[in-house]
Formats: C-alpha cells, structure tokens, sequence
C-alpha cells in the first residue's frame, strides 16, 4: 500500500474498521505522520460522541460485579522494561520497535492467564506495543541524552541508578539485581520535593534488574526515593525509604 | 460576553476523570468506583449498541470496566482524554466480540445490515444523554446517504470497512473515502476539538 493510500485510512482506522495487517501497517505509518495522528485524535474524540449518545442505564448488580471484579485484578506496572534491553535499545536505536513488540506480547501473556482476559487478542498486543515502544522511547531518551547526569546507590541488595536529564525534565531510575519485595508488596518510586513526596509510579515486583521511567516531571525534586508498598501502590509513602538518592544538580 | 447555558448539573460539578484516572493507576479503589459511575453507562450503550445482546453486552462491559483498572497506570493523558480512552477501549472489544461471534454464525444478510441504524432505543431519563443523541442524529442527518450509511454500518455494527463495501457493493476506495468525509462532517458539526 502507497503512502497516499495510508493517508486515507484515518477514517477506517478511528472506527476500527481495519483488520490486523491493515492495522499494523498503518500503525507504522501514523507513527510517522503528525497529521494523521492529529486527524485520528479528531475521529476518535467524534466517535466517542457516538457512543456518549448510545449511553444506556446499568443494572446496580453490573456495579457490584466489577468492583468486586477489581479486587483480584493486579494493575500493570506503568511500563517497568527489562533492563537490558534499555541497553540495547539505547544502542541500537531503531530496535527498539521490534524488542517493546516482543515484551509487550510476553507481558500480555503473562497477566492474560485469567478467564476475564480470554478476549485478550492480537490487536490488544498492537495497542500494547504501540504504547510500549513510545515507552521505551521516552525512557531511552533519556539515558542517552546529552545532558543526563546519573548517580548510584546500593538499594535492597542491588544497585539503584538514577538518571536525569535538565532538558527533558524526566527522570529514569535503573534497579540491578535489587531484592524481590515481600510478598503482596512493590516498589514504589517517589519525587522529593523538599518534605513532600510526590508518586512517579511502581516497579515491576517480578524483576529484580528494570529500568523505569519515573512518572511525572522531575519540576525541581531535590531528590527520589524509593519505599515499600502494598500491591497497587499508595497515595502516600507508608514506610520508611529503603533508598534515598539525591538529584543530581 | 454570553455565558454557555448548561442543563442539569454545571460541569465543574462533574468528577474530573483523568484526575480521577490518575487515582486509579495508584491503586485507589474508591477512585475507581467514581470513574465507573461516570463511564458505565456509556460503556454498555456502545457494547449494547455493536452486540444488541444484552447478556454478551454486559459481559464485554464488565471486562472493559475491569481492564480500564487493569491498564490504568498505562493511560496517557497527553494521547487524548480519560473518557475517549476509555470509549475506545469499549468499541474496540465490542468490535472484537461481535466478528468472533459471527465468525462462526454467517453474516447477516444485507437488508438486516441496511436496516441496523443506531436505535437509541433504551429509554433514558438523563437529559444530557438525550441532548447528545438529538445532537448526534442532527448531525449524521448533514451525511450524505452513503457517507451515513457507511458510518454506522463500521461504527454501530462493527463492520471492517471491505464488510462495508460488500454490504454496499462499493468498491474499496469510495468507502475508505465515505468513512473519512463522513467522519469529518461529524467532527465539524458535533464541534469536536482534540
């Protein structure tokens, strides 16, 4: 297919109206052209309108059924990726689509295991991927910067490295070899500013070398800590740090 | 300068979801139980829409509803609105539901393709829903027929748009065209900004 004739797609794609090669192909295209994705932002808000106009009344049991539903259902990690991947994406720069497809599908894999998920399919693994590979870019961003200043500590047995980059006013946050949390407990990442801490996300539980990219801007955090949480995370750090690192100036 | 009159309640009353999302993504149960009542209506209305049955429809809500918990750590504001994430996700899996399903049962014939337009049918007592749909219907009324028609046959039946053509007996390119016009005469007229 001509680049013209993904161009027109926008219309079709917004609807889901594409089936599965279409799709991937013109997901790589939209990846490229600003103008696409301006146009299928569009479509997509108006199709939401749609559905806005379909909305009907749920029967109080559907309520009860999902916020039951919820309460066995761990949450995905903010995007934790295995580390050495980083370092090779980092390198080799246009590897990364290929390897974020192939974690994203390994990650649907691996939290598809419950009956709730038995419509999991491959569109979903494109959609995860297409979201993990933006992931991955920001975070690769990042370390490769030209002004990314890192600074290093031992973290639960491991090693913990924060990366930031003035520029990009983010900050990663690289684990090697860190103990595993209790269990039923992650890692939480936390933004320092002054007495305040502020959440920047959760770590994988499952790996003990990741590198995250910290939610949230670093916006003058004096320093990153990182604290032991109960699964899902808290509003506010519930325990003391296991590590304390400052930002580098 | 005129203010905007609003029906019902004023919108700075309404919860603010992605704010609400963002609760969520750390855990917050509660939170959560606020997006679902701002959402689920929606939510089954689009599945209801696609499926028509209402068991199946129900089904698909509730594993949207439990994968906007599942995913929220991964929404992206800065990708468009916590609401359109989530109406996406709905038509998405509806649309999924509904070709795995008739996968294996033959396609409708196309007279009961042509005749599924959006019915509205369920009766609603909130105003702002039924200001939406008379809006929604003012505007597919600005389509043309075969802009329309295509429209709905891909969004409210979830038709891939070659589906469409078959079911039109129109070649590929004069739909892939119809979906993009059509669509955009929605946009203009509904007055969507993204």
């Amino acid at each position: 297919m001509t680049t013209t004739d993904l161009h027109g797609l926008t219309g079709a794609y917004a609807l889901h109206a594409l089936h599965g090669d279409e799709r991937a192909a013109f997901e790589r295209h939209l990846a490229a052209c600003d103008t696409c994705e301006q146009e299928v932002a569009e479509f997509t808000a108006t199709t939401g309108r749609l559905a806005l106009a379909s909305t009907v009344r749920t029967r109080p049991v559907l309520r009860e059924q999902v916020l039951r539903g919820i309460t066995t259902v761990r949450q995905v990690p903010p995007g934790a990726v295995p580390l050495e991947r980083v370092r090779r994406g980092v390198r080799r720069g246009r590897g990364l689509a290929r390897w974020a497809l192939a974690a994203s599908v390994a990650a649907a894999a691996a939290f598809g295991g419950t009956a709730v998920w038995q419509y999991e399919r491959a569109q979903d693994a494109q959609n995860q991927a297409a979201q993990a590979q933006r992931h991955a870019e920001d975070l690769a961003g990042v370390l490769a910067s030209p002004d990314a200043k890192s600074r290093s500590a031992r973290v639960a047995g491991g090693a913990g490295t924060l990366v930031v980059s003035a520029s990009r006013d983010q900050a990663v946050f690289v684990a090697s070899r860190m103990a595993a949390p209790p269990r039923g407990k992650v890692y939480q990442l936390w933004f320092a500013d002054g007495g305040r801490m502020r959440s920047a996300g959760l770590m994988d539980p499952g790996r003990s070398s990741q590198a995250v990219l910290m939610q949230g801007a670093v916006d003058g955090a004096s320093g990153v800590g990182v604290t032991v949480e109960p699964a899902g995370g808290s509003k506010q750090p519930t325990s003391p740090p296991v590590a304390l690192l400052g930002v580098p100036a | 300068m005129k203010e905007p009159v609003h029906i019902g309640k004023s919108p700075s009353a309404k919860p603010d979801l992605q704010q609400l999302l963002h609760e969520v993504a750390l855990g917050d149960q509660e939170a959560f139980a606020a997006v679902y009542d701002a959402v689920a209506g929606s939510v089954l209305g689009i599945a209801r829409a696609v499926l028509r049955d209402h068991a199946q429809s129900e089904e698909v809500a509730q594993d949207v509803l439990v994968e906007v918990w599942r995913t929220a750590p991964r929404y992206r504001p800065d990708r468009g609105t916590a609401i359109n994430w989530i109406l996406t996700l709905a038509h998405r899996r509806a649309v999924d539901r509904v070709r795995s399903v008739e996968a294996a049962a033959a396609r409708d014939t196309k007279a009961a393709l042509l005749e599924h337009q959006p019915a509205y049918d369920e009766v609603t007592e909130q105003v702002e829903t039924r200001l939406e749909q008379e809006q929604v219907r003012r505007c597919l009324r600005t389509l043309t027929e075969l802009q329309r028609q295509s429209v709905t046959l891909a969004y409210y039946r979830g038709l891939t748009y070659r589906e469409v053509a078959e079911a039109l007996a129109l070649p590929l390119g004069t739909v892939k065209t119809r979906l993009r016009d059509g669509l955009i005469r929605l946009r203009d007229c509904l007055g969507v900004t993204a």
